[in-house]
């Protein structure tokens, strides 16, 4: 499977990455070599085989309905780069 | 073309919140207004290094879900990473379910305007963490940021596109909404968001087969809001099309002020969520040993409710569909009943009628009513004993409601036990008669109705206390030429 420069810089956009224009040629060469490397996985026979979720053979253990967290806001806070009236301040955004 | 020609098509997504102590993957609280960011711990800060561990409950509370519409419970389920950039979610994803959710293929049966019954499929339902809130407008060039929701636990509730207007798309939400409040699972509060509904709304021409380009309108929190902007959807999607354009799938945003939808986001900048299975949790399963618990702990559900009370108190279908409307409506029903001795449909009326009536008008629940259901069962206790008549019971419901105790104190206290002592009534009758010759003259010369006119005057004559049957056969005696 090979990437276009057009496709890598919408999957850049998407993953919300800088991309250096005069690498864009570059990474579509890698990326689509990785892709292609596991793309062989293809090959496999997978029939009958069930998707696997996990690697381990274990379920998911379950937690109690109780609270054992409490508020530790202001040692939070303190090492947020910018907090006000309890909230953290972020670069605005709006969709 | 008109709006006849078209079909509408509409797919409903609920968001409900589950009713847990905790978050769904941490021990951090739930509870709804507390303090900005004093609910968010490490996990739903998205720190590194910290691992999420499934809530009991919630996943308790989802498989009571799919039990009640009919689905099938995965053995098997898999939460995976939904991935975002918006920091109302540090982590950078929602963990949510996607290939393998934990309920599927169940069903809600509605009731159209005409009485009858339409089945809606529900595709699935699957567990989620909510978002945080943003705040845009207070702090310059910056949003912040509360973080206590995040991390409640979500059950998403998908419907079949079954849903043709926006009529049934409004009984469908009611009907989920009672549901999810009588399994105990979501307090329901819609505007506290604990119940919110995006609406998949397309068009196309009656009798084609494929579905019209659908849009949805997210996070619309009240049945009003539903009913609106499916309708306004439907207009300006008919309307683009019959003027020769396109609908284009998109994400739109329902503006209560004007009721109005607008464009939030087109499909060709859609989010690729990048869906995988979240490395961090290991596969939910539920035995059918948990189901049978789970089952054993569903309450009677409503449906099943009203039919019992139709069948067991003879109540008719629209008594028996309001007094089931609620669990504690119908528990306070069903208090009044077994303990005053009442016939059902006399105990239905004065809870239908007055309770609800006062509630209405107080703005109360049931569950802050000032008169309880052993205050009510003592008062039709003592009109099934004919202490009082129903006319009188309605004063002492009043005074029950300013709180001025039970109904025996307040009969002993104004002395409105009912007169039955036969003497006392004739006395009635009998000034009655002396001081309306006139009256009774014209009744003994054939005026029939004049009868009510003595009924009144004795009644008043007695403070409204006689009891009404003994009134009404010694009248006839006393009256008779």
């Amino acid at each position: 499977m090979s990437l276009s420069p057009e496709q890598i810089r919408q999957v850049a956009k998407l993953a919300r990455l800088e991309l250096n224009p005069s690498l864009t040629e570059a990474y579509a060469g890698q990326i689509s070599n990785i892709l292609e490397l596991v793309g062989q996985l293809s090959a496999a026979r997978t029939e009958g085989v069930g998707p696997m979720a996990h690697p381990l053979e274990m379920t998911q253990r379950l937690r109690a309905d109780e609270v054992t967290q409490p508020d530790q806001r202001e040692a939070f806070q303190a090492i947020a780069p910018a907090v006000q009236d309890g909230l953290y301040l972020v670069p605005k955004v709006i969709e | 073309m008109s709006n006849a020609n078209w079909e509408v098509v509409i797919g409903l997504e609920v968001h409900c919140q589950l009713m847990t102590k905790t978050k769904i993957f941490s021990g951090a609280a739930t509870a709804y207004g507390a303090e900005p960011n004093t609910q968010a711990d490490t996990v739903t800060l998205g720190f590194p290094g910290v691992l999420p561990v499934l809530n009991h409950d919630a996943l308790q509370m989802a498989v009571k879900f799919g039990l009640a519409v009919d689905a099938q419970v995965a053995e098997r389920s898999v939460f995976a990473r939904k991935h975002y950039f918006y920091p109302d979610l540090p982590k950078g994803y929602q963990i949510s379910q996607y290939e393998l959710p934990i309920v599927a293929n169940g069903h809600l049966d509605i009731e159209l305007a005409d009485g009858s019954t339409k089945r809606i499929g529900i595709t699935r339902a699957h567990m989620e963490e909510d978002a945080g809130k943003s705040v845009h407008d207070a702090y310059a060039g910056q949003s912040g940021i509360d973080l206590n929701r995040a991390g409640t636990p979500l059950l998403e509730i998908v419907s079949e596109p079954d849903i043709r207007s926006s009529a049934e798309a409004v009984s469908y939400l009611k009907k989920l909404h009672q549901l999810v409040v009588y399994l105990g699972i979501c307090d329901g509060n819609m505007q506290e968001g604990s119940f919110r509904c995006d609406c998949n709304v397309s068009v196309r021409p009656r009798g084609q087969k494929e579905f019209g380009t659908r849009t949805e309108t997210k996070n619309v929190n009240s049945f009003r809001y539903v009913e609106k902007a499916i309708e306004y959807e439907i207009e300006r999607q008919i309307e683009v099309i019959e003027s020769g354009g396109k609908i284009v799938q998109e994400t739109r945003l329902f503006n209560p002020d004007t009721g109005e939808t607008r464009s939030m986001r087109s499909k060709e900048n859609a989010n690729d969520y990048r869906y995988f299975p979240d490395p961090d949790l290991l596969p939910v399963v539920v035995t059918a040993a948990d189901v049978a618990r789970v089952r054993s702990t569903m309450p009677e559900l409503p449906e099943a409710k009203r039919n019992r009370f139709v069948e067991q108190y003879g109540l008719p279908k629209y008594d028996a569909t309001v007094l089931t409307g609620e669990a504690a409506l119908a528990d306070y029903y069903e208090a009044v009943v077994s303990t005053s001795g009442g016939d059902p449909k006399t105990c239905a009326n004065w809870v239908i009628t007055d309770l609800l009536g006062a509630l209405n008008k107080l703005g109360k629940e049931i569950g802050d009513s000032p008169v309880t259901a052993p205050m009510l069962a003592g008062l039709v206790a003592r009109i099934a004993d004919k202490t009082i008549s129903g006319k009188i019971a309605k004063d002492v419901f009043e005074a029950m409601l300013a709180g001025e105790g039970d109904a025996d104190t307040i009969i002993k206290a104004k002395g409105l036990v009912q007169i039955t002592d036969e003497s006392a009534i004739i006395k009635a009758i009998e000034d009655v008669m002396a001081k309306n010759p006139g009256q009774l003259a014209e009744y003994r010369a054939g005026k029939d109705k004049l009868f009510g006119f003595f009924v009144g005057q004795a009644m008043k004559a007695t403070q409204g206390k006689a009891n009404p049957d003994a009134l009404n056969r010694l009248l006839k005696e006393k009256l008779a030429p």
